[in-house]
């Protein structure tokens, strides 16, 4: 120590990594004080730094403190409109916001929110190494750690199915028709939710394999026996045809029930009256639909609804429609036509009738008219010079 | 005094981690290096810690790694058998004991002496707690280099390799990441039978690197080439547990040192 201080000059040409205290005064003491300038830095210069920073990166500290900050405005907020503390929920934090706050904004990103530090911050993995800077995590530095920690866990259960089926072979009791997990009602994560659930970009080959490798697994004799971690994989399929509404059954004085359904096309209007134990009989506006629509495929909407339930003899519809033409207006009356059946037709039809497509809304409306075109499509004449 | 010399250079100039390599690259130097300093010691156990790292590199088989493994061991595990001879690598001739009916053989008692040098610095890096990375690209074996890495604390890279993942590490991870102080290469090639880019990388970034070299495999970037085979299942095995057993027995000893320091130093 004391020799290599004494080399205080030459020790001045190595670059020591981890410098003594020591030694660092030794050096002042023989080294010449230099003038120090404050070196000014151009704007483009901070410019360039930033860019190469990278993503902002928030610490605990920080997120903890808006946490804090958070709870105590939240409080805060219900004082100011006079409700309870402890039961203001976040549907309220954000109605009382809209109103304290009014913005005229299009863009709902745009206005002022008022949200848990947690939906604002993006999420960031913590610090990956410890004191001595060895990372926590075996796979590392591969640089997709979670991604390949998975795909090594499913390859051991893999293995370890295979082993299971060995050793059933060697007592003599494989069966390969032991049950198989039910797929049915469900579907794999899709990319996003796996990439929440990793905290990591995958790309879309890793995601491929990673399902390969599950249905491979899967495909095993004994591959129930993983039921439950191949479960935390999958998502159940809503029936779309339970978020229908469908409107209960009106009884009228003489007991026939009916139901009342409104629908719209383009800018036309329609409304639904239907009556059961009738006999088929159409009026619209108060005329018969032979007269109101003289054109066969106007009259064909009004009876697709009815024609693929097979209930067409059995209603009597009595129908007010108002805007647009002839065509949009037969269009609306069957959109009103299929929601009032609803309440008479059973769970089943209902779905097959959302698969027809009867009871989704027609979006099509006309397209704008462009600048420098004459129409929406239509260009001005084009002149080859 | 030379040899002081040479070693308090070799400390200043790269880092404790290579000094491993520099000294048991120069055999005469083992005997006399008692005399380093190492300069980031702290205060008080300057003398322990300085005994504790310095002891093991006074004698040439510390961790006596030569009972782990005889020459009819790796004849059993079939590390003998190359590639075919038209495979042939024109650096890999002088570890070849021959070929018959066009099989090249590798020469055992090359191969036993090149393994136990391997292992032997392998011991040290873990002893003095440095990270080793073990790299394999072939997929039949990829779980087992992953279980081994596991097993031993230590960290495993058997997938497609990224372009900068030694090169450009701070870009690539975090800002302060620490690369590996040691790469094992279980097998040199990668899925198209190109050498691995990873023996480039570490030959760029000054990290020593031991690798498991076949008849067909380039071994001039590595620092400790083992020839060997890297095709069978048997011959794996092994390999994976021999460095297990020497990266455990190089823990166990380094706890053991500070324990019996430990006492010695406050009794």
């Amino acid at each position: 120590m004391a020799a290599s201080c004494s080399r205080g000059v030459r020790s001045l040409l190595w670059n020591y990594e981890t410098c003594k205290k020591g030694l660092c005064v030794s050096l002042s003491r023989t080294c010449l004080r230099l003038p120090v300038r404050q070196i000014c830095v151009s704007a483009s210069v901070w410019r360039k730094n930033l860019a190469a920073a990278g993503p902002k990166k928030y610490t605990e500290e920080f997120i903890k403190k808006q946490v804090e900050e958070f709870e105590i405005g939240k409080r805060h907020l219900a004082n100011m409109m006079g409700e309870d503390p402890e039961t203001f929920t976040q549907e309220d934090i954000d109605k009382s916001i809209a109103y304290l706050f009014p913005s005229g904004l299009f863009e709902k990103r745009a206005r002022p929110i008022m949200k848990h530090p947690d939906q604002i911050f993006p999420k960031q993995t913590a610090v990956q190494w410890d004191a001595d800077r060895r990372p926590f995590h075996f796979l590392f530095y591969t640089g997709k750690q979670s991604y390949y920690s998975l795909m090594h866990d499913v390859y051991e259960k893999i293995l370890a199915i295979e082993r299971h089926q060995d050793k059933m072979r060697n007592k003599g009791l494989f069966t390969s028709d032991s049950k198989q997990i039910s797929l049915f009602g469900s579907r794999w994560l899709v990319k996003e939710e796996m990439e929440e659930l990793l905290v990591e970009n995958i790309s879309d080959q890793d995601y491929m394999r990673f399902i390969q490798l599950m249905e491979r697994l899967l495909s095993m004799p004994y591959g129930s026996l993983e039921e439950e971690f191949v479960q935390k994989f999958r998502r159940q399929l809503e029936v779309q045809s339970s978020k229908q509404e469908i409107a209960p059954l009106q009884y009228d004085s003489q007991g026939i029930a009916f139901s009342v359904a409104d629908g719209r096309r383009k800018s036309a209007k329609a409304s639904i009256t239907l009556r059961d134990s009738g006999s088929g009989n159409i009026t619209i506006n108060g005329r018969n639909y032979l007269q109101y629509f003289s054109l066969l495929q106007d009259r064909e909407q009004l009876m697709f609804p009815l024609h693929f339930v097979d209930m067409l003899g059995r209603f009597d519809i009595e129908g007010s429609v108002e805007g647009s033409g002839h065509s949009s207006q037969g269009g609306a009356l069957r959109l009103a036509i299929s929601r009032a059946l609803l309440s008479f037709v059973s769970e089943g039809e209902v779905e097959k009738m959302r698969q027809a497509g009867l009871l989704t809304a027609d979006p099509r409306i006309k397209e704008r008219k462009k600048p420098g075109q004459v129409g929406a499509r239509k260009k001005f004449t084009w002149k080859k010079r | 005094m030379a040899a002081g010399i040479l070693t308090r250079v070799s400390q200043a100039l790269w880092g404790p981690r290579l000094v491993g390599a520099v000294l048991a690259g120069h055999r005469h130097t083992l005997g006399t290096a008692a005399a380093a300093a190492k300069p980031s010691a702290p205060i008080d156990d300057t003398g322990v810690k300085e005994k504790i790292l310095n002891f093991p590199l006074t004698q040439p088989d510390f961790f006596r790694l030569s009972e782990l493994f005889t020459i009819k061991d790796l004849f059993d595990a079939r590390v003998h058998l190359g590639h075919k001879k038209g495979c042939r690598h024109r650096l890999m001739e002088p570890y070849l004991f021959g070929s018959r009916l066009d099989v090249d053989i590798l020469d055992l008692d090359q191969t036993a002496e090149h393994l136990q040098r391997a292992l032997n610095f392998t011991a040290h890096v873990a002893y003095r707690s440095g990270v080793i990375l073990f790299i394999c690209r072939r997929r039949q074996y990829s779980h087992l280099v992953e279980t081994t890495a596991r097993e031993c604390g230590e960290y495993a890279h058997t997938r497609y390799w990224q372009g900068g993942l030694l090169t450009n590490a701070p870009v690539q991870y975090s800002p302060g990441v620490r690369l590996p102080d040691l790469i094992i290469f279980l097998s040199t090639l990668n899925n198209v039978f190109q050498p691995h880019v990873g023996i480039r990388d570490a030959a760029k970034m000054n990290i020593p690197t031991i690798g498991v070299v076949d008849s067909n495999c380039n071994p001039s970037l590595i620092t400790y080439p083992v020839p060997g085979n890297d095709d069978t299942p048997a011959a794996m095995e092994m390999y994976c547990r021999l460095f297990k057993m020497t990266i455990n027995r190089a823990k166990d000893k380094r706890r053991q040192m500070e324990l019996l320091r430990g006492i010695s130093a406050s009794a």
